[in-house]
């Protein structure tokens, strides 16, 4: 009786303890089993959409590399057949690309700093201070979210003429300094997380509340303000409605509305294995930029939370 | 109408120990200010400072530029010297305008299918990008990835993507059988369906707005219905979708207003031109070229401030909707 019982009972656990680890992802978080199919139903789902989803890319890098008969060819072919690196050369020598880059580059970078520091000010103002009436303005705020943009389009341009900045970069990059109703929102939410005992012990310390902005919520909130910085960098990159109107000398234009132009100025100049290049380097900061945030963007933006 | 709107869709007392606080200083500052104390003063004087970029902001870049299209709206104004009051004539052109509308007509076209779709497809994408499984990184940074694409780019794929020649779209109607050179672009409803189709690519925004609502429900609430025995799309029905509804809300309203203001790639994939029979002419497109094309500046703001008004109605609509179907009850943690 006792050595039946020793020899079984730790095969049991053993035996017990495999399943656990072959099962875990078959699991919901609460422990029950979900039934065999669920995740290989899920799994071809998401990996249908998948392929949908990085097609596009896929076609613009595989077009980029395409020689000019190939891509002319039917059907069309899911591999080049010869790698034509050239074609980035060519786009690059072929239009002002490294002008448009620097254009691009200038805006954006700039746009993502003060949109950061702005956004990050105001939003502590709604999150962290409390004072008369704060509450009634925030919705103030909210409310402007939904306001259709497009009838400022005509007095900003005039504004601006009448300032003598179009064809200049600050009409794309001066509005930024202002906060914006989308970045103050997501980040008042993140701000509003932050333990309120924590700010109270700093002042009761006497910090002062810049310092305290500064200091100690200003590293709490790095994620919701890389989300905000990402939103930024890729609204401001990829702009293309406020450069069309306030850019039209070569010199100052961005990529988004100088590629666009190049198009339909020098349409037999230009080919599409090549305007691809282009549009790929246009892309890719881009990309990396996401790749390697990732994972603060996704954090920074389902924490704090819409509710 | 709109406070009330916002006020039941964003609990602002998300922080407890400021909850009673904030509603309670609630009432507007004119009426309040007697009654405010030396502290509540000194508060009220720091939190403006800190929130006076916003307000620079608002009156420079909203109050200001509202007042003045409106006004740029009763005029005759070609950007050079001053505007002439004409009064209601450019609202009575505006009526009478065939163009305005057809442009109206295809944002209107774009808007019903578009908006419905990009809902459905983002809701999808967010419930993949919330699946229990190890890749589920990828999957996020997959869907993500178009939406990094700018609207020129993705044009140019289209462009490529649809050639009636040498398009992979053709290749895939092929299988089908008849379909040899069928151009989408060139067909007034076609180029409107294609810049559809490319829209849903970049649903990646929305779709990180339902995952941050998704992460929000509460695990509890689903293994209770478990328990009760609710099958997944039973849950999906009475859980999920009740509890996203501020979420859906958010994004229905934001859909609506960027489906009104459609212009980007109806601009670049036809060249700024709208046509072919001006089938992509949106609305946007059209104030678009009375304004830098035509230097009618007042006649486009007039039609700015058609859309601005139709905007707000469809926003106060969808918000008085609502409230029969958003759900505010179950807090969310």
């Amino acid at each position: 009786m006792s050595t039946t019982l020793r020899t079984e009972s730790p095969r049991n656990r053993r035996s017990a303890a495999r399943s656990v680890d072959a099962d875990q992802l078959n699991r919901r978080a609460d422990g029950t089993r979900r039934p065999w199919y669920s995740s290989v139903i899920a799994r071809v789902v998401m990996v249908v959409l998948s392929v949908i989803f990085l097609l596009p890319l896929y076609w613009m890098v595989i077009s980029s590399l395409k020689s000019d008969e190939e891509l002319a060819k039917f059907p069309p072919t899911f591999i080049p057949q010869s790698w034509q690196f050239g074609n980035f050369v060519d786009a690059v020598s072929a239009m002002p690309f490294l002008q448009f880059f620097m254009n691009s580059a200038i805006i954006t970078v700039s746009v993502v700093i003060f949109s950061v520091i702005s956004n990050f000010v105001v939003a502590y103002g709604f999150a962290c201070l409390k004072w008369p009436g704060r509450d009634l303005v925030f919705y103030l705020v909210i409310a402007t979210l939904f306001l259709p943009f497009p009838v400022t389009l005509i007095p900003m341009f005039d504004m601006w003429a009448r300032l003598g900045l179009v064809n200049t970069m600050f009409p794309l990059i001066i509005p930024a300094m202002f906060g914006s109703a989308f970045y103050v929102f997501l980040l008042r939410q993140f701000l509003l997380q932050i333990p309120r005992d924590m700010l109270d012990a700093a002042r009761i310390d006497g910090a002062r509340e810049w310092t305290i902005l500064w200091r100690l919520v200003f590293p709490t909130a790095k994620p919701a303000l890389t989300t905000v910085a990402i939103f930024a960098a890729v609204a401001s990159w990829n702009d293309f409605m406020g450069p069309l109107i306030y850019l039209q000398d070569e010199s100052v234009q961005t990529l988004s509305i100088g590629l666009q132009s190049f198009r339909s100025v020098h349409a037999q100049d230009v080919s599409f294995n090549q305007l691809m290049a282009a549009s790929f380097l246009v892309i890719l900061p881009l990309l990396i930029l996401f790749f390697v945030f990732q994972r603060h963007f996704i954090r920074g933006i389902t924490i704090g939370g819409f509710k | 109408m709109t406070a009330t709107g916002v006020k039941a869709r964003v609990p602002v007392g998300d922080a407890p120990p400021e909850a009673a606080d904030g509603t309670a200083e609630g009432p507007p500052p004119e009426r309040g200010r007697r009654r405010l104390s030396r502290t509540d003063r000194r508060d009220l004087a720091l939190g403006l400072k800190y929130i006076s970029p916003w307000i620079v902001g608002i009156l420079v870049f909203v109050v200001y530029p509202v007042g003045y299209s409106i006004y740029l709206s009763f005029t005759r104004y070609s950007g050079m010297g001053a505007p002439t009051w004409v009064g209601l004539g450019n609202y009575v052109t505006a009526f009478a305008d065939p163009l305005v509308a057809k442009s109206t007509g295809n944002t209107l076209f774009y808007a019903m299918i578009a908006v419905p779709l990009g809902l459905v497809v983002a809701l999808v994408l967010a419930l993949a990008m919330n699946q229990n499984v190890r890749e589920v990184a990828w999957y996020r940074t997959i869907f993500y990835a178009p939406s990094l694409i700018p609207a020129f780019a993705m044009s140019f794929i289209f462009i490529v993507f649809l050639n009636p020649q040498f398009g992979v779209f053709n290749q895939v109607l092929n299988i089908f059988g008849d379909g040899a050179n069928v151009n989408l672009l060139g067909d007034p409803t076609g180029v409107k369906i294609a810049i559809i189709m490319m829209a849903q690519l970049g649903a990646g925004n929305a779709a990180l707005i339902f995952l941050a609502g998704l992460r929000n429900v509460p695990k509890t609430v689903y293994e209770a219905a478990r328990v009760d025995g609710a099958g997944p799309m039973r849950q999906f029905r009475s859980i999920t979708l009740p509890l996203l509804s501020p979420v859906l809300l958010f994004n229905l309203i934001t859909g609506v207003s960027g489906a009104l203001q459609v212009f980007t790639e109806a601009y670049i994939v036809t060249n700024g031109t709208g046509d072919p029979d001006a089938g992509a002419l949106f609305y946007m497109m059209y104030l678009y070229k009375n304004a830098f094309g035509f230097a009618e500046l007042g006649y486009a703001s007039a039609l700015a401030v058609l859309l601005f008004l139709v905007g707000l109605a469809l926003a106060l609509l969808i918000f008085w909707c609502s409230r029969r179907f958003v759900n505010y009850d179950v807090e969310a943690s």
